[in-house]
């Protein structure tokens, strides 16, 4: 706690601090169920409530980590430059979350685009270019080559 | 140190000093202990740690059709009770924030010196750890014995299109879903005499399932019963379809990071369990430090705290 209250006033801070927690908790619970259709029958079948709500429950999630590191860990009374090494070097996760997530529908698409590919009849498929590890079946093999 | 001074840093000017002047050696430019420092280091590398397990799970989700619903999966608690969406880990997560808030106030007290006082709000903390992990050993018993999941198999699965449930004699039934729904393929216990191993799910119904295939359902070699469907709208209105497992990744993300974050928590525990028994022996008297030792498993139990914000963020809430 700061140095600037008194043993009274940080303690009434720390039990501040368990409603805050509790009650965004409660919340992001509540909008979890709401965007899932739980409390208001269909409510989950609007694709924008579930994006919506997952963007505030994300924001509140944040707000959580921030009060715990700067309030709790008491972070908010360290000199900056200690801050900043411990802060500066996790907002690289920023990126990778980016980086990663981006990564994992490109691998649902891609597997939707062979899945669809292969369901296609042999002589609209393009030939492969590797013919590594396919069965014979699945090799298409242009008319003519082989005369 | 003052009673009414529970600072954490006794060098109140520290923003007074010139910059470079503290760099010079023989001073702690960070106006912090050496201990303390380190333990932030090591929560640093520790987020990391936890961001690629999370990232990872975000990746997975991000590459599967479907997953299992977050809801659906946990939505049992103690006591029989079955049907309370998130219920038991919201309960979890107040035991956590609890047991963070009294950790602060062992952090305090042990400022101000006052040894039964940290020593009391110490235990307290670490009864709150060994609650949320009695409940986290509640969670995962019925995970694995009940719903039969593993780090391989994940009976969770989700329907990606509206149908019906056929009868296990193929005739369609009442039990109609919709795109999204989530559903468990239960495991036949034949000790039930004509029942499944877990009674939910399935209206009510008491059938002696057989192994192979049959019209309105398919049990494998393992005793799963995989229901048959009728798709009734979309590209393959019409098609008779079965349940498949959900995606396999589920099981071992949820074990592997569930598991490590509980991991800690217990090592959090033993920790504090440590640090009462020498606050009950005056060790920290002795260091006239203001009990830095209750500080620093007070940063690492905050971050404990913190992990699992978003453990619950992204396996409960979203």
């Amino acid at each position: 706690m700061s140095a600037h209250l008194t043993y009274e006033e940080s303690k009434k801070r720390v039990f501040f601090g368990l409603y805050l927690l509790a009650g965004v908790t409660a919340v992001e619970v509540f909008i979890s169920l709401l965007a899932k259709g739980h409390i208001i029958e269909g409510l989950h079948e609007y694709l924008w409530v579930l994006y919506a709500g997952g963007l505030i429950i994300g924001v509140l999630s944040a707000y959580k980590a921030y009060f715990i590191v700067f309030e709790f860990m008491h972070m908010r009374y360290e000199v900056k430059g200690l801050a900043m090494t411990v802060l500066l070097p996790t907002l690289l996760l920023v990126w990778a979350v980016i980086a990663f997530f981006q990564e994992g529908s490109s691998w649902k698409n891609r597997r939707e685009l062979i899945k669809d590919k292969n369901a296609k009849p042999a002589k609209e498929q393009v030939a492969p270019k590797q013919q590594g590890h396919l069965h014979t079946k699945d090799i298409y093999i242009p008319t003519g080559i082989l005369g | 140190m003052a009673a009414t001074d529970t600072a954490m840093d006794p060098h109140v000017d520290a923003h007074h000093h010139e910059n470079g002047e503290d760099w010079s050696g023989g001073k702690e430019p960070f106006r912090i202990s050496y201990g303390k420092l380190m333990m932030w280091y090591f929560l640093v590398s520790d987020a990391f740690t936890f961001a690629g397990f999370l990232i990872a799970y975000g990746a997975l989700r991000f590459s599967s059709p479907s997953w299992p619903v977050p809801d659906f999966v946990f939505k049992t608690a103690p006591f029989g009770i079955d049907n309370v969406p998130l219920g038991f880990v919201t309960l979890m997560s107040f035991l956590l924030i609890i047991s963070s808030v009294t950790m602060v106030r062992g952090v305090q007290e042990g400022h101000r010196e006052n040894k039964k006082g940290a020593l009391i709000w110490v235990l307290l903390t670490a009864l709150g750890g060994l609650g949320f992990l009695s409940c986290q050993a509640w969670e995962w018993t019925n995970l694995i014995a009940t719903e039969h999941m593993s780090v391989t198999r994940n009976p969770f699965g989700t329907h990606t299109e509206h149908g019906v449930y056929l009868n296990p004699d193929g005739s369609e039934s009442k039990e109609t879903f919709i795109n999204g729904k989530g559903y468990l393929i239960h495991k036949f216990d034949p000790a039930h005499a004509g029942g499944e191993s877990h009674g939910e799910g399935h209206g009510g119904e008491h059938v002696a399932y057989e192994k192979g295939d049959h019209p309105g359902y398919f049990m494998d070699a393992q005793g799963f019963v995989h229901r048959k469907f009728k798709v009734t709208e979309g590209a393959d209105a019409g098609k008779v379809k079965m349940e498949e497992f959900g995606p396999r990744a589920f099981g071992a993300l949820f074990f592997f990071i569930t598991g490590f974050h509980g991991f800690h928590v217990l090592t959090g525990v033993l920790i504090l369990l440590i640090v009462a028994i020498n606050i009950a022996s005056g060790l920290y008297v002795e260091r006239r430090n203001g009990y830095e030792m209750v500080e620093k498993i007070g940063l690492y139990w905050h971050f404990v705290d913190l992990v699992w914000v978003f453990v619950f963020l992204v396996f409960y809430l979203l």
